[in-house]
């Protein structure tokens, strides 16, 4: 190893705590003002840190007393729920036969390729005929409508993982217990998802981060309470004449937090996820 | 098992994905084709066929020119900057430090934060009236006045480049720092004791093994820098005087706002051909690179 010289390892701990300090002073921020009295938000010179800290817009945005301010995040906070829910359940449960497939018969892998290739498609480029089709079906504003959506952009992702999953999952096991009599469907109920399990939680908790942060179809495809996600409601109340700015911050730090715990908890896994293509390929 | 069995197997088990992808994706791209021939309109009229009068239309309009080098201008700058950035914390994330382990973990924070929310934080950061950007450079003595860093074609494109580097540099960071714990030990030993000083232990050492994963990320974050709406949408809409708009916002105002189906589908088609060629001249690269680095 490198003897480090003092003035080096000055260095590296400068540099590591101005890093820290870009990484978590804005996301310091947005938990400050959501906590900070308004007149401390509007005050100048601001005011950095409140005098008093003030958690009553958290139970104002989660009330649900008709016509509040309450009321329209809920209703998003529900559908967001419902539409990350449904598409990532559809999308894991066409992940697995799919993932296997083309893990134990790679000839059909072409397929999967294709599906992938659509991830450079901007939505943009689908967003007429997808709309004059779901307003033909009547599933415009509707969270069902807005889930099948989503399932086309997590499906390619999870039947990825899956794939890595199974690949890892040796055929010999599976042979093992189709000689001694197990259907395919059995085999896979006792041998193969206990083992892939782990892949199957991750692809899963994958699929919900990229269905809670979709904002375009939302946006295009929602309309009122019914079925607006909460990306929509924030970029309404942001772009909005809300004059209580803490008001917007408390709405992001709720959406926030999810996908932020999934993260931590997440993070080995989905660091691996994220770079397996990369360091392999 | 015969081995058309098991294709034939596979296919089915693909079945249900494929159809979906057809039915979702597949049919909606073939209608766009169809509609940027057509002078459809979003809702009422079916539309005539037009021949290719959307694509001249679009091709030889200012906004379309215009649109397209503030997209590029974009896309290059955020990306490039996310890459320099994404190394060196990467580097820095390499070396031996008390808390390191902490702030690897904090580099999830913006990666997690969604997208919509990163956009809102930063317009509050660079609210004219109160935001934080204001009053620290204020207080620092930096600025006289408060300024409307979104309201001003000048910086506005800046700062949303500065909102959407710092949600996306973490993550290339933690692609690079998994390829940078690949590198054996003794390499790096070994460069040492022949004397590479540190510029040429990066550059023959280290950067053959980030170069693949790094092309990865490169090409993904490209294809999304170009395809950007959301971050723009919520932070500027485009503005101020459409110094901030995207390629994917105008095709959204013009199929959306302006209700041109027929024009808007002809404009998306342009952008998704842009991806495409970006794509494929990458995917090339990364071929070039992985083998050469093998």
């Amino acid at each position: 190893m490198e003897r480090k010289s003092p003035v080096f390892t000055a260095f590296v701990y400068v540099c590591a705590i101005l890093l820290a300090v870009v990484i978590l002073a804005p996301l310091a921020w947005l938990f400050v003002m959501s906590i900070s009295p308004a007149a401390d938000l509007a005050a100048k010179p601001l005011r950095w840190w409140p005098q008093a800290a003030d958690f009553s817009r958290y139970e104002q945005l989660l009330s649900r007393a008709e016509n509040s301010a309450g009321a329209a995040f809920t209703s998003s906070l529900r559908n967001s729920l419902e539409v990350a829910g449904m598409a990532t359940l559809a999308a894991v449960v066409l992940a697995v036969p799919a993932g296997w497939a083309v893990s134990r018969t790679p000839s059909v892998g072409w397929s999967l390729s294709m599906v992938i290739a659509t991830y450079m498609l901007p939505p943009v480029a689908l967003s007429v005929p997808l709309y004059m089709g779901l307003s033909w079906l009547g599933l415009l504003n509707n969270v069902l409508g807005l889930a099948l959506i989503y399932l086309t952009i997590l499906a390619p992702f999870t039947t990825w993982l899956m794939k890595s999953g199974f690949d890892s999952i040796p055929r010999e096991i599976e042979a093992a217990a189709m000689i001694d009599g197990a259907g395919l469907f059995q085999t896979w109920r006792i041998i193969t998802l206990p083992l892939a399990a782990p892949v199957v939680a991750t692809s899963a908790l994958f699929a919900v981060l990229l269905a809670w942060d979709e904002f375009f179809y939302a946006l295009l495809f929602t309309s009122d309470q019914r079925a607006k996600t909460l990306t929509v409601a924030i970029a309404d109340l942001a772009g909005g004449r809300v004059s209580d700015y803490g008001l917007i911050a408390t709405a992001g730090v709720l959406a926030a937090l999810p996908p932020v715990l999934i993260g931590l908890v997440m993070q080995r896994a989905l660091i691996s996820g994220l770079t397996s293509g990369g360091v392999k390929g | 098992m015969s081995g058309t069995w098991m294709t034939t197997r596979a296919w089915l088990l693909m079945l249900p994905l494929l159809v979906i992808m057809v039915a979702v994706i597949g049919w909606p791209l073939v209608d766009t084709v169809r509609l940027s021939f057509t002078d459809a309109q979003l809702v009422g009229t079916a539309g005539n066929y037009v021949g290719f009068d959307n694509y001249t239309k679009m091709l030889t309009s200012s906004n379309f020119t215009r649109t397209l080098s503030t997209t590029t201008w974009f896309a290059v700058v955020s990306v490039a900057a996310e890459m320099v950035l994404g190394v060196l914390a990467a580097l820095l994330l390499n070396q031996e430090f008390r808390g390191r382990a902490i702030l690897r973990g904090l580099m999830i924070l913006p990666w997690a934060l969604p997208t919509v929310v990163n956009a809102t934080l930063w317009r509050l950061i660079y609210n004219p009236e109160y935001g934080a950007l204001n009053a620290a450079l204020t207080q620092l003595h930096l600025i006289d006045d408060y300024r409307s860093w979104l309201g001003e074609p000048g910086t506005a494109l800046a700062a949303l480049i500065v909102a959407d580097c710092w949600k996306n540099f973490p993550l290339v960071a933690l692609i690079a720092l998994a390829a940078l714990q690949a590198v054996p030990r003794d390499i790096t030993a070994a460069a040492l004791v022949d004397g590479a000083g540190p510029f040429n232990r990066f550059r023959f050492v280290i950067l053959p093994y980030l170069a693949g994963p790094l092309m990865v990320a490169l090409v993904l974050r490209t294809i999304e820098a170009f395809k950007v709406f959301d971050i723009i949408w919520v932070m500027t809409r485009g503005g101020p005087a459409n110094s901030t708009r995207s390629l994917s916002i105008l095709v959204y105002q013009e199929a959306f706002s302006f209700q041109r189906a027929g024009s808007g589908a002809s404009l998306a088609l342009i952008v998704t051909l842009l991806v495409t060629v970006l794509a494929v001249a990458y995917a090339t690269m990364v071929r070039k690179t992985a083998g050469s680095a093998a």
